[in-house]
């Protein structure tokens, strides 16, 4: 090895760390692809769009199961009997207090719209059973009420609620 | 691998690690401290630029291989449905087609020079046969990735190259649809090629870490052809080739990716972005270019057996150079007759390419004969019998004064100025 | 070696008439200017939404175009439509679908829907053709014709990858009577561009067709660059986006090919003797 000077030293020195640097900043760009790619592709993005549910064929006290973005969505239409039960509980002894009336539209009282997806580790609740008028889990036992509240079992919050709004009185937009 | 292994673990972690499994030393002795002859040209570098590729190959491969689906039916829409949706599927696309031919670039060249310089004469056979064997699984490779889109020219591609096999006498039909599984080029063909396409990257993976192993038992030849005798001869790996690999893998990179951004389709056929169709056979059918030479070979025959036996006799006899070769020197540069058909060797290959390309008709078949003709005489006439008659220059005493010598008279000749064209 | 060299010359002289005269099959179709061509070229939007315009109301009587979406119309880089308006245009068409009780039912299309086929299949469309249409979603890049040596070449540097567009445009303007010594089958059509000129496909496209929104020219030669253009796009959707990182990536390699072959100078400095400097001169 020949000796350097010191102003040589600096001068390689800060070559060396711009080289590296720019290396890096390469190196980081070409993981954006590798990781973007497995990300939704357009299509799949795409076939997310709202969808649309006519109300009016479903029976008083009938759950029924539509599919949005690949996970289905129970619509259930309550009697005014399962509107009171989920109306009379004390929503403070509930795992997850939340009142009846933040769970379904306003002068929409019959409907309740929740992902089927049960809220512990991702199983389909089974309607019309359990001890509270509404779901029950089959994986774990979690049981869900009238409004799709966690009332027992090990899921820590209630089913979620998608996106939704009324385009009329008997047809709904998800999404 | 090599002797020179200095390595001191310096904190208590890779101490205590060093005990149990010495990897950093292995590291170390294979890919710092290891001597590596000073004289090295850029031609040297492709060994790096392989491995480099090998790696983009894999990783864009590897993720490919997530959104597509190997199916008849579906194979050419979801290679569609990665250009289109996939987020930068395009890009990996694009990356992975263009990469096999940036792929099999650099591996001609890297076999070009192990020629010119006689980097497969002893002690570097088995190194040069495991590089062929990893010419032949790129070959195989290569060719099931070409299938795996279903365009029209995947379809007669794989009905082709498979069709070959039929050539084997008594056997060669029953070959062909065990192959196939079925009766014709279809949905198990596209599933076993897809399977396979998966898998031998690895083996080649595992084939180059014998290969790297051989060479730091060998030693890297060099451009004077002749061992490293002291210290004086070599440099340690690192710095000095890794940061010299690193900027030519750089500049093979500038290439690499003017073909994949600017002319992303320019070495690929056409025909392919037409779905398969087992009822039409395309009007002209044309491997990718990197099997053209052997093709060539394969069409200037015009019996069957005689020419599948040619195009596979043209690789495997790659493998036989260490022993055909019978001059005592290694590098060209002190063969002034081995030089001259070596390069007429590299003409006739390039050659052979362009033909492979064009109708067999004419004057391209008379052509191709001349060619296929010097291409075998190469290996079976010329190079035996040099090694007995041709006058060799004398060569340096130690690489360190090659290397002061050469800069004046030798070098005008030697490929180094050219590394950059 | 001159020797043989000169006699491989010769050699490449005789070849040479015989290219001609498989070019004189096929003539060669005149090099287009396009908005997307070189290494910063992008999509013209207001071409390809009048290239849109010909594919719907004459290439989609015939032709598929099943990998795009309407949605696709919308996306960055294309034609550049609002989503409003491609919803209102896939609305208008009818797309196959099964009802609520598995039957099957036709529903106004969604931007996520791809383009209806106009035939059930392709032994349909053959059927009423004669010969299948092909698909249009990926024909602009099906589609080529032989460069030849050395032209072959020059399109590395040159960045020549328009050879389906400028096809299509040629064989849209290639029909004319067939000479007097041509023979050619029923159901032909004669077409100069096309090999073999009997193409199966009657003239699409007739001078002032069909009537741009934006009042741009309509003689057949425009009509033919705008749908070319359109298919480019089809089948190249990100091509804008390709030119653009493609760009930075050149940058980017040049400048970290700078900075090593510095790095590699300095480094290889400190060695004695300084071999590198004379490999270098070499």
């Amino acid at each position: 090895m020949t000796t350097v000077s010191s102003a040589d030293h600096t001068r390689r020195d800060f070559l060396y760390v711009a080289t590296g640097a720019v290396g890096a900043v390469g190196a980081a760009a070409v993981l954006v692809p590798l990781i973007s790619q497995m990300n939704p592709d357009a299509s799949t993005i795409a076939a997310g769009a709202p969808i649309q549910v006519d109300l009016s064929p479903i029976a008083d006290g009938q759950i029924i199961k539509v599919f949005w973005r690949s996970k289905p969505v129970f619509i259930f239409h309550r009697t005014k009997h399962d509107i009171e039960l989920a109306q009379k509980v004390d929503v403070n002894s509930l795992p997850d207090p939340v009142p009846d009336s933040e769970r379904v539209q306003k002068g929409h009282e019959q409907w309740l719209v929740v992902i089927g997806i049960c809220t512990h580790l991702g199983c389909i609740p089974l309607p019309h059973q359990g001890e509270f008028d509404g779901w029950f889990c089959p994986c774990h036992g979690s049981q869900y009420d009238s409004a799709g509240r966690i009332r027992k079992g090990p899921a820590p919050k209630n089913l979620y609620l998608p996106p939704y709004k009324f385009v009329s009185d008997t047809k709904i937009q998800i999404g | 691998m090599s002797g020179h292994s200095t390595y001191q673990p310096k904190s208590g972690a890779m101490k205590w690690l060093e005990r149990r499994l010495p990897i950093a030393s292995l590291v170390h002795s294979s890919f710092v401290a290891y001597p590596t002859p000073r004289n090295l040209n850029y031609w040297w570098t492709f060994g790096g630029i392989l491995s480099f590729m090998l790696g983009v190959q894999i990783v864009t491969g590897v993720v490919l291989a997530m959104h597509y689906t190997p199916h008849v039916d579906l194979a050419f829409k979801s290679v569609e449905g990665i250009m289109r949706d996939v987020n930068y599927g395009w890009l990996l696309r694009y990356l992975h087609a263009n990469g096999a031919a940036m792929f099999f670039l650099a591996v001609y060249i890297h076999i070009f020079r192990g020629m010119y310089y006689g980097s497969y004469k002893e002690p570097r056979e088995v190194l040069w046969i495991l590089g062929v064997i990893i010419y032949l699984l790129m070959m195989a490779t290569g060719f099931m990735g070409y299938v795996l889109p279903w365009g029209q020219m995947s379809f007669w591609a794989a009905t082709v190259i498979t069709n070959l096999f039929s050539a084997i006498p008594l056997v060669g039909d029953t070959i062909v649809t065990w192959l196939w599984g079925g009766y014709a080029v279809g949905n198990p063909t596209l599933n076993r090629f897809y399977s396979l396409h998966y898998l031998l990257p690895f083996v080649i993976a595992g084939v180059v870490v014998l290969h790297v192993w051989a060479l730091h038992v060998a030693g890297q030849n060099n451009p004077a052809g002749i061992e490293p005798k002291t210290d004086k001869d070599t440099v340690p790996f690192t710095p000095y080739a890794t940061v010299k690999d690193a900027f030519f893998v750089a500049c093979f990179c500038v290439l690499f990716a003017w073909f994949v951004f600017y002319i992303p389709n320019y070495l690929g056929h056409a025909d392919n972005y037409i779905p398969a169709n087992p009822a039409q056979t395309p009007a002209e059918i044309v491997p990718e270019w990197y099997y053209l030479p052997f093709y060539a070979i394969l069409r200037s025959i015009p019996n069957k057996l005689l020419g599948v036996t040619a195009l596979f006799s043209s690789i495997l006899i790659l493998a036989f150079l260490p022993w055909l070769d019978t001059s005592k020197v290694r590098s060209a540069r002190y063969r002034p007759l081995y030089r001259q058909f070596f390069w007429l060797f590299v003409i006739s290959a390039i050659g052979l390419g362009y033909l492979g390309s064009k109708p067999p008709e004419g004057i391209y078949v008379i052509l191709s004969r001349i060619l296929t003709l010097y291409y075998f005489a190469y290996f079976i006439i010329v190079l035996p019998l040099l090694g007995f008659f041709e006058k060799t220059k004398p060569l340096p005493h130690s690489i360190a004064e090659s290397v002061l010598k050469e800069g004046v008279p030798l070098g005008a000749s030697a490929p180094s100025s050219r590394a950059k064209a | 070696m001159t020797r043989t060299l000169s006699a491989l010359i010769v050699a490449a002289a005789l070849a040479v008439p015989t290219v001609a005269a498989a070019q004189e099959q096929q003539m060669t179709p005149p090099r287009q200017n396009w908005s997307f061509s070189g290494p910063f070229g992008t999509y013209d939007q207001a071409q390809l939404q009048r290239g849109f315009k010909i594919y719907k109301e004459v290439c989609s009587n015939c032709h598929s175009m099943e990998l795009l979406s309407f949605r696709n119309l919308a996306e960055p880089g294309g034609p550049g439509f609002t989503e409003a308006q491609v919803k209102a245009l896939a609305a208008e068409y009818k797309i196959q679908d099964l009802d609520d009780k598995g039957q099957p039912t036709e529903r106004p299309g969604r931007p996520a829907d791809h383009f209806p086929s106009p035939f059930p299949n392709a032994a349909a469309a053959a059927a009423a053709n004669g010969v299948a249409p092909p698909d249009m979603s990926t024909l602009a890049k099906a589609r080529t014709y032989t460069r030849g040596f050395p032209w072959f070449i020059f399109d590395i540097f040159t960045q020549y990858q328009e050879q389906g567009p400028d096809y299509i445009v040629a064989i849209l303007n290639g029909y004319k009577n067939p000479p007097k010594d041509f023979s050619l089958p029923a159901g032909g059509h004669y077409n100069e561009y096309f090999p073999g000129h009997n193409i199966a496909m009657p003239q699409p496209l007739q001078d002032g067709q069909v009537t741009f929104d934006d009042g741009a020219p309509n003689s057949l030669h425009e009509e033919a660059k705008d749908v070319a253009a359109f298919l480019m796009w089809a089948s190249e959707p990100h091509l804008v986006q390709r030119k653009r990182i493609g760009f930075q990536v050149m940058i980017f390699l040049i400048v970290l090919s700078g900075l090593l072959y510095f790095t590699k100078k300095k480094v290889w400095k400190a060695v004695e003797l300084h071999p590198e400097k004379l490999e270098q001169k070499a």
